[in-house]
Parts: structure tokens; sequence; C-alpha cells
């Protein structure tokens, strides 16, 4: 048997790769409430991060051939990322916990040598006080960097901070 | 519901520390804090399927932006992907780019003074087969220099993004070239603490794929988390 092959950094030139269709998890048809996820994304001076590379991914709804559960988005010059998804249910957790509705995020970008994960709730639901992660946390200001809020109906907002002031909580999964 | 089974943890010193002071920009970028450690749920323990009739291949690099043949050092890239415990990884999807021969990409953002090449655009697309293999036909990409350190050139790579069964087991990595003086050099290879680990990073050249008359073969092997405890070592 073998270890898991390392990681190297995305680099700088990733958008080859990129399609820019894919930051819309609606595009093959799927129907429920459509939402937006956005947020901008900064490093350790503040500064934003443009062309960086943002991945999500949820587990509910279910995947199918009109909705894929992935998208991939690209930062722009102000560092921020927009997908259009649907806005994810409860999901089972351990035991017989519930999860409250989240979409894991993962960022790839040069000078990140490997993927960091975090994850976006959504700010007001109900199910956030019972939630086994965010329940984890204890600091609530660490808790906060994973709950998006609401800038507009159906707009939701997830700014990210790679390092220092505010530093997003990210996730050993 | 019974819980799902987490995949493994990584070995330590196998992945690359994002605090990687000889790679200067990982400086303002890594996080200062420690992940917050947390039990694998049906998040992380499903993740994407990709299908070729909505994601299509697109296997020949030579040939895949005009239709006209690229100039450089044709290459057959070829290897298996499997899981931890030597399990294949079957029909899944595998992103590959890269430079061309002169060391130049195909991306506004890369002012390096090489030529490109219309017809190399230098992005492919494969799914690998029932028993975990894949493979592309590409260029030999060139070295090139960037403005890490003073003469710094990255070592010739091809990047790769692979997703496996899960959120949990996606990897984006870059495969290198055997015999690369660039290889003792570069922050990036180096990055990652323990050599055997980093030499997987190196493809191997093999005879069994190498083409006569047409391409040299090189093997590049893939493993991707797996699931459930560590197996006891024979």
């Amino acid at each position: 048997m073998s270890t898991a092959t390392a990681s190297q950094t995305i680099g700088p030139y990733w958008h080859l790769i990129e399609d820019e269709s894919w930051a819309d998890l609606t595009r093959f048809g799927a129907t429920g409430e459509r939402i937006i996820l956005t947020g901008t994304i900064r490093d350790g001076d503040g500064a934003p991060c443009p062309g960086t590379c943002v991945e999500i991914w949820q587990a509910d709804p279910a995947a199918s051939d009109s909705f894929p559960g992935f998208g991939r988005a690209n930062t722009d010059a102000d560092g921020t990322f927009r997908f259009v998804t649907l806005r994810p249910g409860p999901m089972p957790g351990l035991g017989n916990t519930l999860q409250a509705p989240h979409i894991a995020i993962r960022i790839f970008a040069r000078g990140l040598m490997a993927g960091v994960v975090t994850r976006a709730y959504f700010e007001g639901d109900a199910l956030n006080d019972s939630d086994p992660l965010l329940t984890s946390i204890d600091d609530p200001a660490l808790r906060g960097t994973l709950v998006a809020g609401q800038d507009a109906p159906g707009v939701w907002r997830l700014d990210i901070r790679l390092q220092g002031d505010g530093e997003t909580l990210f996730l050993d999964v | 519901m019974s819980d799902p089974i987490p995949f493994r943890p990584f070995v330590p010193g196998t992945q690359p520390a994002l605090n990687t002071p000889a790679y200067l920009s990982t400086g303002k970028r890594y996080p200062l804090r420690a992940p917050h450690r947390m039990p694998q749920t049906i998040t992380e323990t499903t993740g994407p399927v990709f299908s070729p009739a909505l994601f299509p291949p697109s296997a020949d690099l030579t040939r895949n932006t005009t239709g006209q043949a690229a100039l450089g050092e044709r290459i057959i890239v070829a290897g298996t992907i499997t899981d931890e415990d030597g399990r294949p990884v079957p029909n899944t999807m595998v992103e590959v780019w890269q430079a061309n021969a002169t060391g130049r990409y195909d991306h506004p953002g890369d002012q390096h003074d090489a030529p490109l090449d219309p017809n190399f655009r230098g992005v492919g697309r494969v799914f690998t087969d029932a028993a975990g293999r894949y493979s592309f036909i590409s260029i030999r990409p060139g070295a090139y220099p960037w403005p890490n350190h003073r003469n710094a050139w990255r070592p010739t790579h091809i990047h790769f993004s692979y997703f496996g069964s899960a959120f949990a087991t996606r990897l984006v990595t870059q495969m290198y070239f055997p015999g690369d003086p660039l290889l003792a050099l570069d922050p990036i290879f180096n990055g990652v603490p323990d050599p055997a680990a980093r030499d997987r990073l190196v493809a191997a050249f093999d005879l069994d794929i190498t083409q006569p008359d047409f391409a040299l073969g090189y093997r590049f092997d893939v493993v991707l988390r797996g699931r459930g405890a560590t197996p006891m070592e024979g």
C-alpha cells in the first residue's frame, strides 16, 4: 500500500481548465430555491486575491443529471467569486444528529500548497444552533466566519480571509 | 442511516505545509491557525460525479486546439489511479494543463518571452477506465522562469486535477519529469517534506508506454485517500 499522492499548488494558470458556466450549478435545468453565494477572498494584508479557484460541493439537494452539486468559480479583479446554486436543506450528521444547511468550499490558489476547506452556513437558520460542527467551535467570532449573511433576498455573502485579522476558520477534513 | 466511513488522515510529512517560506507567495496566504478538526460527514464522504457525456474527454493535446499538430517532443502520459489500499479508482475525471514546448502557457497572465504555439492550448480531460487507468498524448512542456527568487526556473511539469469519489479525495498536483536538474532547486517540489512522497511526483520513463516511431511514454501513478482504518502492515 501507498500513501496519498502529495498536493502541489494549482498555480496562476489554472484558468486553462476554467469553464465559467461551472459557477452556475443550475445550468442543467435544476429546479428549486435558487440562491447566489458570493464572497471576497483576502490575504494576510487584507488585499483581495484575484484569480483564485473556488470550488463548492453540497450533498443536498442530491446530485443528479440536472444538478451537479459541484461548482467552480474564479475570483475577479476584486477577489470576488459568485455561484448560482440551489439552497441546500438539512443533512444527516453522525449518529442521530442533523446538520444545518451548508455548502462545502475549497480554495486553491497560487501561494497555497494545497486546497483549504471551509463551509458556508446560512445566517438565521434555526438549525445552526444545534449543528454539530458550529456548536463544536467555542469562539463565536470564529464560528461566524463560517456563516454567510444575506446581502439581499437570496444573495448570500461569505467573505474569506486566508490569514490575519478575521482569519476564516478552515477545516481539517 | 449509518455513519459514513471516513477517509484516512494524511500521513505526516507526505503533504506540503501551507507555510512553505521558500515559496514566497505562501507568506501572506497560509492560514496562521491550525485547521479545526471535525469528523467527516456526508458532505465530505460524497462528491461530484462527472459524466463523459456532459464533460467530454479530450485526450490528445497535440491535436485538440486547431486540429493541426502542435510543435514539440510528443509524449504519452499514462498511469493508474488507486486509493491507499491499492484499489483502482474507476471512471473518475482527470484534468490536465501545461505550458507548451517553449515553456509558455496560453494564458494572459503568462508574459514569459517565449513563443506561443497556435496549435497548442495545453488543456486536456480524461477519465479513468474500470481498472483506474488513464492516458493522454501531449507535448513535453518547457521549463520557464518565475519571479520567486533570482534566476528561479520551474522544473518541467504538468498540472493535474483529480476528484476521486468524494469531496475528501480531491487532489490538485503537478507531475515532474525524471532527471530534471531544476527539481533540486524548486521550492514547490521541495515543499513536500518526505523525500519518498516527493519523488512520487516524478513520472517514470516507461518503454511499455512508449510507442515506436511516435512518442516517448511516461508513467504517472497517483494514489488518492483511502477509507477506514489503516490496514496493518503485513
